[in-house]
């Protein structure tokens, strides 16, 4: 911390004091038409401001060191198979948020065996309300997994994910509506006409890409909610679907509390499978096409990756997740109407992909957890919910661009290279 | 002999601006060939209609693999044409940044590959075989080309001759009959230069495969080319051996200009 520095700071805060004086400092009572000064507040905020601007430049000055780090060749295992290397980034280490290190497949492999333990045993040790949140959190990992395959991997902007949502929940809303079916009976029929309407939406935008998908996206989304409003007859407009049946269980009846944990571990299943399949896709041919035509599609065009194919299966596999979802969805809520389905949904998905970590699983489902969690038990400081949300995207975008846990490359290993 | 490469009378036209004007340009198997020619003379749109980046807008492009039929590619998407067997680096490295130098290579074996989604999510015995597969033979390829010890470095972090060597990797792990470089020595040194050329031979020798190459480094031209075609302005001014394209008037023309005469 150099002289320059402080001085700097203590400018900014200087100037952080004149720019709050009218509305920290001078106080109008327009009843007894004077004018309170209160000279204390002014004192809070250049200490507060320069402080604060002192840990500000703290962490900068210590960020592009950890960087620097962070690009040496990450540790090999024995495994001649594939392995995941995570490193904390420095700047993790040195705050300490984060002290994961899953370098070897056998901590890893207990990490996720403890995670998916505690899953299993939440609905019996907490309260019918956190149950609750907890199936709503886990809808929104599903959908940011979802998501991850076009935006993560793909690297393409999709602002109108939770039309696909819609379309699942719809699905299930229409057909309980008009064919009296189950939720299991709707399950696959909405994950099917999911996918094809992602097809439909990526057929038109095949050659787009940034800002001008980002757009069309969200147009799609939009046209979609619209739609929803206004096709009364069908859809009730906006007054919705009522009177959703959940799940069923071999016919047998069950307590909303019973019906809650049966909802909980049906999801919880649909995550895991979720993982799963986005898991095996990225570390496969198509999984790397998609990565590859992310980074550079000329290149990869020039590669022989079929960018077209590529870019359908991403948008057919992402928007497979947002329907299976929808359902569940539906199911849950037991009422649906196009509210639900905003673009403000959309960007929330989006924020849960970015902050997590794109192209990271593990980093999206944290990303979606805190998100919609942490909102809820802020409920008592809900007046100042957007104020802190807003800090933290500020915040993450200055000293973590890549998300909580950034995506990192596969390593391998080679035999002959050991022998050497 | 017959010729890998046949392009008949191709023009280009951008709007108002003809970028190739009627250039024919055929090569034999085997052969190091070069395309030169002063800044915006249409080289690498050449190598742009050749590869399938844009349609040309006349003529012809023919290829027949060592062993295969004579077809026409005019028109053929890019993915199409490197199955096909035409593989190419560009002019400013066109890598991907973000992924290993491993996974590079891996991506140009995309075409020589079947396994699809429902393969990837189910992970049978064949997908295994193939994943061990390509890694091996990407594998052998950076050991090739003296990239074994980045394997696992990010394409970007590598130095630039790496990452020029790296493309060159990547271009062959797509199994080419005939391999299109654009500016492979762009921003190199004489001392990289001259061991870009020795590999540039050594993959001609021992992988069989015929090289046409866009150049602006005329020692590297002058002693690798067996053959060499001349462009300005969109045309082709003149062709034959180093020797011959050296001494031609209209090549010095367009490389000096002319003196003023009466």
């Amino acid at each position: 911390m150099t002289l320059q520095q402080i001085k700097k700071t203590a400018l900014v805060s200087l100037w952080f004091v004149f720019l709050t004086f009218p509305i920290m400092v001078i106080r109008v009572n327009t009843i007894t038409q004077t004018i309170t000064w209160r000279w204390h507040n002014m004192a809070f905020i250049a200490l507060g401001t320069f402080f604060g601007g002192l840990l500000w430049r703290l962490a900068l000055d210590r960020k592009p060191a950890s960087a620097r780090q962070a690009k040496q060749p990450e540790v090999l295992t024995e495994d001649p198979d594939v392995t995941d290397v995570k490193a904390e980034s420095g700047i993790a280490r040195r705050l300490g948020i984060l002290r994961v290190k899953v370098a070897q497949k056998r901590t890893r492999r207990s990490l996720i065996a403890l995670a998916v333990f505690s899953a299993l045993l939440f609905p019996h040790l907490s309260s019918l309300y956190q149950t609750n949140i907890m199936i709503t959190a886990l809808i929104y990992v599903m959908l940011a997994l979802g998501l991850n395959i076009v935006i993560g991997l793909g690297n393409m902007l999709h602002l109108g994910y939770i039309a696909f949502f819609a379309v699942g929940a719809y699905t299930y809303g229409l057909m309980h509506q008009y064919l009296g079916l189950g939720f299991w009976a709707a399950l696959p029929v909405a994950a099917v006409l999911s996918t094809l309407a992602g097809i439909l939406l990526a057929l038109p935008v095949l050659r787009l890409r940034g800002d001008y998908l980002a757009i069309v996206t969200l147009g799609f989304a939009e046209i979609v909610r619209i739609l929803l409003n206004n096709a009364r007859n069908l859809t009730g407009g906006p007054a919705g679907i009522s009177g959703i049946p959940r799940p069923s269980f071999f016919g047998m009846t069950m307590n909303l509390y019973q019906v809650s944990i049966y909802i909980y571990y049906i999801v919880l299943a649909a995550v895991v499978l979720t993982v799963f399949v986005v898991w095996r896709f990225e570390n496969s041919r198509i999984g790397r096409a998609l990565v590859a035509m992310g980074e550079d599609d000329i290149a990869a065009e020039a590669m022989g990756v079929d960018i077209s194919r590529v870019k359908l299966t991403a948008f057919a596999l992402g928007s497979l997740w947002a329907g299976i979802g929808g359902v569940i969805f539906a199911s849950r809520t037991a009422f649906i109407n196009p509210a639900s389905f905003t673009v403000w949904q959309s960007i929330i998905v989006l924020s849960c992909v970015v902050l997590g970590g794109m192209g990271s699983i593990p980093g999206v489902i944290i990303g979606a957890l805190g998100l919609i969690l942490i909102p809820e038990y802020l409920r008592a400081f809900s007046d100042y919910r957007m104020l802190v949300f807003g800090a933290i995207l500020v915040t993450m975008m200055v000293f973590r661009p890549g998300g909580l846990i950034q995506k990192r490359r596969r390593a391998y290993t080679f035999h002959v290279e050991e022998q050497k | 002999m017959s010729l890998i490469l046949d392009v008949q009378d191709m023009t280009m036209d951008f709007g108002g601006l003809r970028a190739v004007n009627n250039v024919s340009i055929s090569m034999e198997q085997n052969e190091i060939i070069a395309l030169i020619g002063p800044n915006g003379a249409g080289k690498t749109t050449f190598f742009n209609c050749v590869t399938g980046v844009y349609t040309p807008t006349r003529g012809g492009i023919s290829i027949q693999p060592p062993g295969g039929d004579r077809e026409s590619i005019k028109g053929l998407k890019p993915s199409r044409i490197t199955e096909k067997g035409l593989a190419r680096t560009f002019q400013n490295i066109r890598l991907f940044p973000n992924m290993t130098v491993i996974e590079n290579v891996m991506i140009g074996r995309h075409t020589q590959l079947k396994s699809g989604v429902l393969g990837a999510i189910l992970r049978g015995p064949r997908t295994r075989a193939e994943e061990r597969k390509v890694l091996e033979d990407s594998y052998e390829i950076l050991k090739k080309l003296n990239l074994g010890h980045h394997v696992n470095d990010l394409a970007r972090n590598l130095p630039y001759g790496a990452q020029r060597r790296l493309e060159i990797a990547r271009a062959l792990a797509t199994e080419p009959f005939l391999l299109l470089l654009d500016e492979p020595a762009a921003g190199m040194n004489p001392q990289e230069t001259r061991t870009l050329e020795a590999l540039i031979r050594k993959i001609r020798d021992t992988e069989k495969v015929s090289i046409f190459l866009i150049e602006h480094d005329m020692s590297l031209v002058m002693s690798l080319s067996e053959r060499i075609y001349v462009m300005d302005y969109g045309k082709l001014i003149a062709m034959g051996t180093p020797q011959e394209v050296k001494n031609d008037p209209e090549v010095i023309k367009a490389y000096l200009g002319e003196e003023v005469s009466a």
